[in-house]
C-alpha cells in the first residue's frame, strides 16, 4: 500500500496572469482512493487535468508509475478519466463506447466481446450493449463512462466530479458502488469533488485545496477531528470558532482564556499559537453536551440561552446565544427521544460543556 | 377569443400574400415551359414537352452543365474542407482575436460580387493567369468558404470538447480523434455545407461572367441563349429543372443539418 503511483512535484499552472495551481506537491499511493476537495475555482480540476495531460504545468514535474509524464500527451499516459458530463460518444452505442479505447489492444473480436460483457456485468448493466447513448439515464451514463475507462486497465482512474449531475438519492447509492468498485478492481482513484461529505465518505485520503494551494492532505478522520488550519476546519463540516489567549502549557494540557467561554482546557501534544499567545479554539457542534444545571467543572463550560432550533430528522441543530458573542453557538443533538422541542424552548437557560480532547487549537487568522 | 382569432386571420392573410409574392414568379417558369408557343403571353396555347426535348439535343447546354458540375463539386469539396479547418481552429484553440479573424473571413459575403469579380479579374491578368474554369473555381471558393464556415462553426460550437478529450484520453491521437469522434458528430454540418456551397457555385453568374474563359458555366450559357428569342422557351424549361433540383437539395441539406445525432447536451447540468 505504500508504493507511490503519482508524484506531483512543485507544480505550478498559470493561465495568463491567473495562477490556477500554486506549487502543488503531492504523492498518491498505489490503490488509494484519493480526493481533491475544495470550493469551485480552487484549482482541483486543473490539477486533475494536468494528471490527464489536457493541461501542461507551467513549472514542476509529474511522475506516474515512475515515469516522467509532465509533458506527455493524454493518449500515451497510463491514466483514464471519467468526465464531469461523462462524454459518452453520442454516435456510438453502449458497447461501441466501451470498446472505443481498445482499437490497438490486439484482441480478437471474440475476446473483445467477452471483455465488454464482463465490463457490463461489472457496472451492473448486462444486456445494455446495443442501447443507444441517448437511451441512458444519468446514472447509467456514469457507469458506461466508468466501464469505458476501466476496460483500459489504467494505472490510475481520474474522476472529475462524476456524481455532480445526479440527484441526492442516486448520488449516495453511486458513492457506495464507486467505493466497492474501486476495492474490487484495485485501481488508484483520484477523485475531484467540491462536496465535503462525499469526499469524507469515499476517500482514503483527501487533499483540501483553496485558491490554487493545497492546504492540507490527510485522512478523512484527521481532517475532521484534527484540522490544521481554520480553512479546513471551516470547509469540512460545521465548526464553532472562539478567540483565545494561552495561559499555560504543560504535560500536553493547554490552559487558555476566551472572553466568550471563560477558562478552557485543551489536550494537545503541542501548542499552536500566533504572536501574543493568541489562538483560535474550534469545537464541532456534536462535541457539546447540553444541560439545565450548572456543571461541576472549572473549565470548558459556558452559560447560554436557547435560540432557534432546526429539526433535521436524525438530529437537531440548536443555536445557543452566549453573552458577548455575535453569532450563536451551533450545537448538534441526536434525536434519541422525540421530545426535543418541548425541552429546549427559546430563551431557556442552558449550560454547554465539552471535553478537553474534543476541542482543536488553530492558529489565529486575519 | 374573438380578438385572437381575427388577429390570427390578419397574420394568415399576410403570410399568404408573402408566399405568393415569393413563389408566383418562380411558378411562371414551369408554367410557360410547357406552353406550346415561342412567346411568353397569355392565353396559354397548349401543352408540350418539346422545349424539354430540345434541351437534350443542345451540345452547348450539355457542355455548360458539365462545366458547372465540375466547378460546383470541386468548390463544394474544397470550401467544406477549409470550413472544417477554420471551424476547428476558431472553436477549439485558445486564439487571440479570433473574433476579428472571423469578421475578416466573412468580408467576401458583404463585398458586392461585381467588385469582387473585377478585382479578381485584375489580379489574374496582372499575374498572367489565363482565365478558365479554374479561375471561376477560385472566385467561387472565396464566395463559398464563409458560408461553409458559418455552418460548421455553429455545428462545432454545439458539441462539447470533452468528447474529443475523451477520445484522446482513451488513447487516440489527433488524427484518429478527428475521424472517430469529431467527423461523425459534425457530419450533418459537413453534408449541409457541401450542398449549400454546391448550390451557391452552381447558380453563380457575376463572378463566372468575369472569370470564365472560353468554357461557359450553366448560368453563362443561359444568359447567352436569351439573345435568341426562339431559344427562350427551352431556357424556361432548363430554369424549371434547376429550380426543382435546387429546392430538393436545399430541403435535404436543412433536414440533414437539423437531424443527425443527439449531441447529448441534455445530460449536462
Amino acid at each position: 500500500m505504500s508504493e507511490v503511483i503519482i508524484s506531483i512535484n512543485n507544480v505550478i499552472k498559470d493561465f495568463g496572469s491567473v495562477r490556477a495551481v500554486n506549487n502543488a506537491d503531492l504523492d498518491v499511493l498505489k490503490g488509494e482512493f484519493f480526493s481533491l476537495l475544495g470550493p469551485s475555482g480552487c484549482g482541483k480540476t486543473t490539477l486533475l487535468r494536468m494528471l490527464a495531460g489536457f493541461e501542461l504545468p507551467t513549472e514542476g514535474t509529474i511522475h506516474i508509475d515512475g515515469q516522467d509524464v509532465t509533458l506527455s500527451p493524454p493518449n500515451i499516459r497510463p491514466v483514464n478519466m471519467v468526465f464531469q458530463n461523462y462524454a459518452i460518444f453520442p454516435h456510438l452505442n453502449v458497447a461501441q463506447n466501451i470498446a472505443f479505447g481498445m482499437r490497438k489492444s490486439g484482441l480478437s473480436k471474440q475476446e473483445l466481446h467477452e471483455q465488454i460483457e464482463q465490463m457490463l456485468e461489472l457496472i451492473k448493466l448486462p444486456g445494455y450493449g446495443d442501447r443507444g447513448s441517448n437511451e441512458l439515464s444519468g446514472g447509467q451514463r456514469q457507469r458506461v463512462a466508468l466501464a469505458r475507462a476501466l476496460i483500459k486497465q489504467p494505472k490510475v482512474l481520474l474522476l472529475d466530479e462524476p456524481l455532480g449531475a445526479l440527484d441526492k438519492k442516486l448520488r449516495e447509492q453511486m458513492q457506495i458502488e464507486l467505493r466497492l468498485l474501486q476495492q474490487q478492481v484495485g485501481i488508484t482513484f483520484v477523485f475531484v469533488t467540491h462536496d465535503q461529505e462525499e469526499a469524507l465518505t469515499l476517500s482514503d485520503r483527501i487533499a483540501v485545496m483553496n485558491q490554487g494551494n493545497i492546504i492540507e492532505v490527510s485522512t478523512p478522520g484527521s481532517l475532521y477531528e484534527q484540522p490544521q488550519s481554520r480553512f479546513v476546519a471551516d470547509f469540512i463540516g460545521t465548526m464553532n470558532f472562539f478567540d483565545c489567549t494561552l495561559k499555560d502549557f504543560s504535560d500536553g494540557i493547554a490552559i487558555g482564556e476566551a472572553s466568550e467561554l471563560g477558562n478552557v482546557k485543551i489536550a494537545t501534544p503541542q501548542t499552536i499559537v500566533s504572536p501574543g499567545n493568541e489562538f483560535t479554539l474550534a469545537v464541532r457542534p456534536e462535541k457539546f453536551s447540553i444541560s439545565f444545571e450548572q456543571p461541576d467543572q472549572q473549565y470548558n463550560s459556558v452559560l447560554g440561552r436557547m435560540g432557534p432550533s432546526a429539526y433535521l430528522g436524525d438530529r437537531s441543530h440548536l443555536y445557543v446565544h452566549v453573552e458577548g458573542r455575535e453569532y450563536p453557538i451551533s450545537v448538534a443533538l441526536q434525536n434519541l427521544t422525540g421530545v426535543l422541542d418541548q425541552m429546549y424552548t427559546t430563551d431557556r437557560k442552558v449550560w454547554l460543556t465539552w471535553s478537553d480532547d474534543s476541542a482543536v487549537m488553530l492558529p489565529m487568522e486575519g | 377569443m374573438i380578438r385572437t382569432r381575427s388577429r390570427l386571420n390578419t397574420l394568415s392573410v399576410y403570410a399568404v400574400i408573402y408566399l405568393i409574392f415569393l413563389y408566383a414568379p418562380v411558378a411562371v417558369l414551369p408554367l410557360f415551359s410547357f406552353n406550346d408557343s415561342q412567346y411568353i403571353t397569355f392565353p396559354l396555347l397548349g401543352f408540350t414537352f418539346k422545349w424539354y426535348a430540345q434541351l437534350a439535343d443542345s451540345q452547348g447546354l450539355q457542355n455548360a452543365l458539365i462545366n458547372s458540375l465540375k466547378v460546383g463539386l470541386s468548390v463544394a469539396f474544397l470550401s467544406t474542407v477549409l470550413g472544417i479547418f477554420a471551424a476547428k481552429a476558431v472553436t477549439r484553440y485558445r486564439m487571440r482575436r479570433s473574433g476579428l479573424l472571423i469578421s475578416f473571413i466573412m468580408v467576401p459575403l458583404v463585398i458586392p460580387e461585381i467588385i469582387l469579380g473585377i478585382s479578381l479579374l485584375m489580379t489574374f491578368s496582372v499575374g498572367g493567369i489565363k482565365l478558365s474554369l479554374i479561375t471561376v473555381g477560385i472566385g467561387h471558393l472565396m464566395l463559398c468558404t464563409p458560408f461553409s464556415m458559418l455552418v460548421l462553426i455553429s455545428r462545432m460550437e454545439g458539441f462539447d470538447k470533452s468528447y474529443e478529450e475523451a477520445a484522446q484520453d482513451l488513447g487516440e491521437n489527433a488524427w484518429w480523434t478527428f475521424w472517430r469522434v469529431t467527423f461523425p458528430i459534425i457530419l450533418p454540418g459537413v453534408v449541409a455545407s457541401f450542398l449549400l456551397t454546391f448550390t451557391i457555385s452552381f447558380d453563380e453568374f457575376i463572378l463566372a461572367f468575369f472569370l470564365a474563359g472560353t468554357d461557359a458555366t450553366l448560368p453563362l450559357h443561359i444568359w447567352s441563349q436569351l439573345r435568341f428569342p426562339d431559344k427562350l422557351p427551352s431556357v424556361l424549361a432548363l430554369g424549371a429543372i434547376i429550380v426543382m433540383v435546387s429546392t430538393v437539395v436545399i430541403f435535404a441539406a436543412e433536414l440533414i443539418r437539423r437531424g443527425g445525432v443527439d449531441l447529448g447536451n441534455k445530460s449536462k447540468v
